[in-house]
């Protein structure tokens, strides 16, 4: 049996030091389809991405109350293994970060850290992850360059192929394109289309029309509150809250 | 304006300021191409390939410094084992493991204040430390650890930079990836950061090169040649600044402390430019 919500937060609150960030979301996603995170600035929806995958761990003064399953499992639990979790939960951030070694590097840098693969499976992997980031074309001659020579919007499928190495289960992507200029952000829309049929994506955007184009369900959120969730289409043709009406609207935010 | 051109009295006034500017920089350049010129004109002539590869003798009556170059490898190596071990766990706890940042920025308000210290004192700290406390004789083995102390403070002040330089995308992309701290730090932190330690290092041993005062009562002013690393540990033996500093005072010799003080700017020349390589070869790819 397909389980349909692969990773279902209740109740999530989430505090820095004294501002609380997130008030009591309940949000479900389901498995293969992108869930898209919109609201404006500073409304917690990059905070909500971070907390399905832990990256808040690393910001001192941060409390979260609430719970996030994963599969079923609480991943604030206190036995779950933060590194197997971000192995199978993946991240694409706002800016592209390869890292500054070879482009081959950057995307064995995972499975090195994982597995005890030989030299040929890595190789393969390489490949196949890159591949899967449609940017094996583009640099399959020139693998031992430095990353940091790579385009923006190269470097950020290079970012997406790196993800993947790892063979995970979710990616969740923060803002992944809103760095880069309108081509590269057509192409990566387009690879996102490709990857929901294998992974699970929670994207955080900005732009309204990039949540109306390749997101599944959409979540709004205000000022920490999850105002609205649903079907994207539902959402961007009848919301039912004004406040979501207001801001797909372009009347704030 | 008219025709484009700046009043008199302003044409007048930002010239003598450019002047004076001009003024300044000439005596700061002028005073340091003197001192180097001045020292190479009074030391070069005593270079000979016999001061280099001799020791001291006093019944031919012939002055060497080979020992002293000995001793100086040897008392910079014995430092660099100890405080790099110290100084760049220290950085990287400071930088990436504590948590408390009140406790940080004490202790790095304390390395800071370490640093500006003058040795004068680290050298009595030695010889209260390792010579009276620990029994250590005046030898390698005590300068060695006084000089530790002393550069301690600057190896993690210069490591910590170098870290602070890795930019926190690089940290995030690697944790998001399962990646634990310690094995981010070894395959990210300490691989993007090696320009900066290795230069911090280099510019500690210049500092380390130059040291005389700590070492005069530490380390000592022996002359015998001692070729065995783990002998000359034990031994008396003094540094080339320190002997610089012999020679001229207590010999009068100055055309040997002339001699020395050139292959000293020498060897300061040379770690800069080690500086400048190691920033073209180790920088990022």
């Amino acid at each position: 049996m397909i389980e349909m919500n692969i990773i279902c937060a209740k109740k999530l609150c989430l505090y820095y030091r004294d501002f609380q960030a997130l008030k009591d979301i309940d949000l479900d996603v389901p498995a293969r389809e992108i869930t898209a995170l919109i609201g404006p600035s500073g409304c917690g929806k990059s905070t909500f991405l971070r907390t399905l995958n832990r990256m808040n761990d690393l910001i001192q003064g941060v409390k979260i109350t609430g719970e996030v399953t994963y599969h079923g499992e609480n991943i604030y639990a206190g036995q779950v293994d933060v590194t197997a979790l971000r192995k199978s939960i993946g991240m694409v951030f706002q800016k592209p970060n390869p890292f500054p070694m070879s482009i081959y590097d950057n995307v064995a840098y995972g499975p090195k850290l994982h597995d005890n693969l030989s030299k040929a499976e890595l190789n393969d992997l390489v490949e196949r992850s890159l591949r899967g980031a449609a940017l094996w074309d583009e640099v399959k001659d020139r693998l031992k360059k430095s990353a940091l020579s790579l385009s923006g919007g190269q470097q950020q499928r290079l970012c997406i192929a790196r993800a993947l190495s790892v063979s995970p289960d979710v990616l969740l992507m923060d803002e992944p394109t809103s760095a880069l200029d309108p081509a590269s952000t057509m192409k990566i829309e387009e690879l996102m289309g490709h990857l929901k049929q294998d992974y699970t994506v929670v994207i955080v955007t900005h732009n309204m029309q990039q949540a109306a184009r390749i997101s599944d369900r959409t979540a709004f959120f205000l000022t920490g509150d999850l105002v609205e969730s649903g079907k994207t289409d539902e959402i961007f043709s009848m919301p039912k809250d004004k406040r979501t009406e207001d801001y797909i609207t372009g009347r704030f935010g | 304006m008219k025709n484009g051109r700046l009043p008199l009295k302003r044409r007048a006034y930002s010239g003598f300021l450019m002047g004076l500017i001009g003024l300044s920089a000439a005596i700061a350049v002028g005073l340091i191409v003197g001192l180097i010129g001045y020292v190479f004109y009074r030391g070069l002539g005593h270079i000979s390939w016999e001061f280099l590869s001799t020791a001291r003798s006093a019944l031919r009556g012939t002055i060497g410094i080979l020992p002293n170059i000995l001793f100086t490898l040897f008392l910079i190596i014995t430092t660099l084992a100890i405080v790099l071990p110290i100084g760049i766990g220290a950085a990287i706890y400071l930088n990436e493991y504590a948590t408390s940042r009140r406790l940080v920025r004490i202790i790095e308000f304390a390395t800071e204040t370490l640093a500006g210290i003058p040795s004068i004192i680290y050298a009595l700290v030695g010889v209260l430390l390792f010579i009276q406390g620990l029994g250590l004789r005046v030898s390698i083995l005590a300068g060695a650890l006084t000089l530790s102390i002393l550069s301690l403070p600057t190896i993690v002040r210069t490591t910590q930079e170098a870290l602070r330089t890795v930019p926190v995308s690089y940290r995030e992309g690697a944790f998001a990836l399962g990646a634990t701290k310690w094995y981010m730090i070894r395959t990210i932190i300490l691989p993007s950061s090696l320009d900066g330690i290795v230069t911090g290092v280099i510019l500690a041993v210049g500092r380390m090169v130059g040291e005389s005062a700590a070492l005069l009562f530490t380390a000592g002013t022996g002359y015998f040649l001692v070729t065995n690393y783990f002998e000359a540990l034990h031994a008396s033996g003094g540094t080339l600044s320190v002997m610089l500093f012999v020679y001229a005072t207590e010999h009068g010799n100055f055309d040997v402390s002339f001699a020395i003080a050139s292959i000293l700017i020498f060897i300061v020349l040379l770690l800069n430019f080690g500086v400048k390589l190691v920033k073209r070869k180790l920088r990022r790819i």
